[in-house]
C-alpha cells in the first residue's frame, strides 16, 4: 500500500501545551480521509505540520514520500491547501486570484487559462469571474478557494473545515462539489471537520483526535463495529415473562427490557439474532420486526470522546 | 526564482491601487502627487529644477513618501486579511515572497518618481525653456535615477521589516511613521546645535566636493538597503510568521 501521509509519533508542543501528541496515522493514496475532533483538538496544527509550515517537536511525518522536516518545499509543490481562512485576496477579482496562484505554481499561460475556465465553470462561478471577491457570499468564496486548491492538479489537498460557517444549503452544495471534484481529479483529500455528517458523506476513512491524541482511525464501518452499542430491538406481541427469563439466562445477554411491545436486548458480544427470535417464538411470542442497532459516526465520536475524558479523569 | 518573484510582483501590482484608499482614491492621490511634484514645484522653482543639484533632495523625498504609503500593508496586511498562511502554504519560497514584495514597492516608488521627473521636465521646458531644451546635466540626471532607486529600496526594506513585526496594518503604519521621524532628526537637530558646531558642519560641507558628498551619501544608503533586505530575509521565516 502506498501512503499519501504517514506519521510516526508526531508531536508538537507550544510552550507548555502539547497540541499534537505522538500522532501515528496513515492515509491511503487516492482516499478521502476525515480528521475529526472538537475545536482545539490539534487538527489545524497537524495540517501545518504536514505542510512543513511548522517543525515537529518530536516524531516524524512523510507526505507523498517526502519528509516534512527536510523536504517541505517538495511537499508544498505537490499539495493544495484550503486552510482555516479561505485566504483569497478580496480586492482582486476571482480570475485574478486564480491567475496569481497559477503563476505561483508556474502553470503555462494557455494551460492556466483553460484550467481556470474549467474549474470556475464546474463550480458555476465562470460568469462572475471579473467581480471582486470581497463582494461575494461566504459560500462562493469557499468554492473559489476550493478551485484555487485544485488549480495546479495537486496529488494531495488539505481542507481545514471547509464548510465551517456556511449555511446548510451552501454547505451541502460545497460538499457535493468537493465530492465530485475529488472523484474526478483522483486526488487524496485530508479533511478536518467537526461536522460528522460531512465526514460520513465524504470520507472513506477517518481518524478521531482529542487534545492532540489520536483516539481511533479506520474505515467508518470498522469504527462503528469497534464502538458499536450491541443492541437488538425486537418488535412484536405476547412476549411472556417466561421468555424474558430465558433470555436473561443466556450469557451473551447483559440486559432485557420490554417497553410498549418493543423488546430491547443489550448484548455483551455480537451474536446471531435468529436463535433469540426462535426462543421467543418457541415461548409463544409473535415477532414482527428485528433491528440490529447500527452506531452512527456521531455515536462513535461521542463514545470515543467520553471514554477518553473518563480515562483522563481516572 | 525570478518567475516566482515576478508572480508576487504581479499580485502586488494588482493590489497596490487599493491600498489605504481604494481604487478611485488611490488614483486621485497619485494625480495630486504628480501635480505637486511634476507641475506645481517645477513651475515655482524654474530652471533650477533641472540645473541645481538641490533637486536631488526632492527626488530622495518623493519615493520615500510614495513607498511609505503602501509598504506597511505588505506583510501586516496579508496577516490582517488572513491571506498570509495560504501564501505560505504555496510552493513560493520565503525569499521569493520577500523579494517580490520589496521589488513591487521599489518598482512602484521608483517608477512613479521617474514619472514625476519626466512630467517636471516637460513643465519646466514649457514654462521656462525660452526656446531652449532644458535637461538634467548627466551627473545630476544619474544622481536622480540612483537616488530615487536607492531611497525606494530603503523605504521598502524598512517598511517590510516593520510590516513583518506588526500584527496589523495600523500598527505597521504607526511604527513606520516613527522610523520616518527618526530619519528627520538630523534636519530638526541642526538649528538647535550650538552656533560653533553649525559653522563647522557648514564649513565641512562647503569644503567637500558635491559629487563626492553625493557618492558617499548614496553609498551609505546602498549599504543600508542591503542591510535591511538581509534583516528582512533573516526575519521572514514561515514558522516564525505563523507563530507570530
Amino acid at each position: 500500500m502506498i501512503y499519501a501521509i504517514r506519521t510516526d509519533s508526531l508531536t508538537r508542543d507550544f510552550k507548555t501545551v502539547r497540541a499534537v501528541d505522538t500522532l501515528t496515522l496513515d492515509v491511503d493514496t487516492g482516499s478521502v480521509f476525515g480528521f475529526l475532533g472538537p475545536n482545539g483538538a490539534g487538527k489545524t496544527t497537524t495540517i501545518r505540520l504536514l505542510l512543513g509550515l511548522l517543525e515537529p517537536s518530536a516524531g516524524r511525518a512523510e507526505v507523498l514520500g517526502f519528509d516534512t522536516r527536510t523536504q517541505p518545499d517538495e511537499i508544498r509543490q505537490r499539495c493544495g491547501a484550503l486552510l482555516e481562512h479561505h485566504g483569497l485576496y478580496e480586492r482582486l477579482t476571482a480570475a485574478d486570484n486564480l491567475e496569481f496562484f497559477g503563476r505561483a505554481w508556474r502553470i503555462p499561460p494557455a494551460e492556466r487559462q483553460a484550467r481556470i475556465k474549467e474549474l470556475l465553470t464546474h463550480l458555476d462561478l465562470w460568469e462572475r469571474r471579473k467581480e471582486a471577491v470581497g463582494t461575494w457570499s461566504r459560500g462562493m468564496k469557499q468554492k473559489l478557494a476550493v478551485a484555487r486548491t485544485l488549480l495546479h492538479r495537486p496529488a494531495l489537498i488539505f481542507l481545514d473545515e471547509p464548510t465551517a460557517g456556511l449555511d446548510p444549503v451552501a454547505a451541502a452544495a460545497l460538499r457535493d462539489d468537493l465530492a465530485s471534484l475529488a472523484a474526478r481529479e483522483g486526488v487524496t483529500v485530508f479533511l478536518t471537520t467537526h461536522n460528522l455528517a460531512e465526514a460520513e458523506k465524504l470520507c472513506q476513512r477517518v481518524g478521531v483526535i482529542r487534545q492532540g491524541k489520536l483516539l481511533a482511525q479506520g474505515t467508518l464501518e470498522s469504527l462503528r463495529t469497534q464502538n458499536e452499542t450491541l443492541r437488538v430491538e425486537i418488535i412484536g406481541r405476547n412476549f411472556s415473562e417466561q421468555a424474558l427469563s430465558l433470555l436473561r439466562q443466556r450469557p451473551e445477554i447483559a440486559d432485557v427490557s420490554l417497553n410498549n411491545g418493543a423488546l430491547t436486548l443489550t448484548l455483551r458480544q455480537p451474536v446471531e439474532t435468529a436463535p433469540l427470535v426462535s426462543l421467543l417464538v418457541g415461548a409463544g411470542g409473535e415477532v414482527e420486526e428485528v433491528h440490529k442497532s447500527k452506531a452512527s459516526l456521531e455515536d462513535v465520536f461521542l463514545s470515543l470522546m467520553k471514554e477518553d475524558a473518563e480515562a483522563e479523569n481516572d | 526564482m525570478i518567475n516566482d518573484i515576478l508572480a508576487v510582483i504581479w499580485k502586488e501590482f494588482h493590489e497596490l491601487p487599493y491600498v489605504r484608499t481604494g481604487m478611485r482614491g488611490g488614483r486621485l492621490g497619485l494625480l495630486v502627487f504628480a501635480a505637486v511634484f511634476g507641475i506645481f514645484l517645477p513651475l515655482q522653482t524654474g530652471r533650477d529644477w533641472v540645473e541645481s543639484p538641490i533637486s536631488l533632495v526632492y527626488w530622495a523625498w518623493v519615493p520615500f513618501l510614495l513607498v511609505s504609503g503602501v509598504i506597511a500593508d505588505s506583510i501586516a496586511g496579508e496577516r490582517e486579511r488572513h491571506t498570509l498562511e495560504t501564501l505560505l502554504a504555496s510552493r513560493l519560497s520565503d525569499s521569493a515572497i520577500l523579494f517580490g514584495k520589496i521589488g513591487a514597492s521599489i518598482a512602484y516608488g521608483w517608477g512613479l518618481t521617474l514619472g514625476c521627473v519626466l512630467v517636471g521636465l516637460v513643465t519646466v521646458n514649457i514654462a521656462h525653456g525660452q526656446g531652449q531644451l532644458l535637461i538634467y546635466p548627466p551627473l545630476i540626471g544619474l544622481g536622480v535615477i540612483l537616488t530615487s532607486f536607492l531611497i525606494s529600496g530603503l523605504a521598502s526594506g524598512l517598511g517590510v521589516l516593520v510590516s513583518l513585526r506588526s500584527p496589523t496594518v495600523r500598527q505597521a503604519q504607526q511604527t513606520f511613521s516613527f522610523a520616518y521621524l527618526l530619519l528627520l532628526i538630523p534636519l530638526f537637530a541642526f538649528p538647535v546645535l550650538p552656533a560653533e558646531w553649525q559653522f563647522r558642519v557648514i564649513q565641512a560641507l562647503q569644503g567637500t566636493d558635491f559629487t563626492t558628498l553625493a557618492a558617499v551619501a548614496l553609498g551609505i544608503v546602498a549599504v543600508l538597503d542591503i542591510g535591511l533586505v538581509a534583516a528582512g530575509l533573516a526575519r521572514f521565516k514561515r514558522a516564525r510568521l505563523l507563530l507570530d
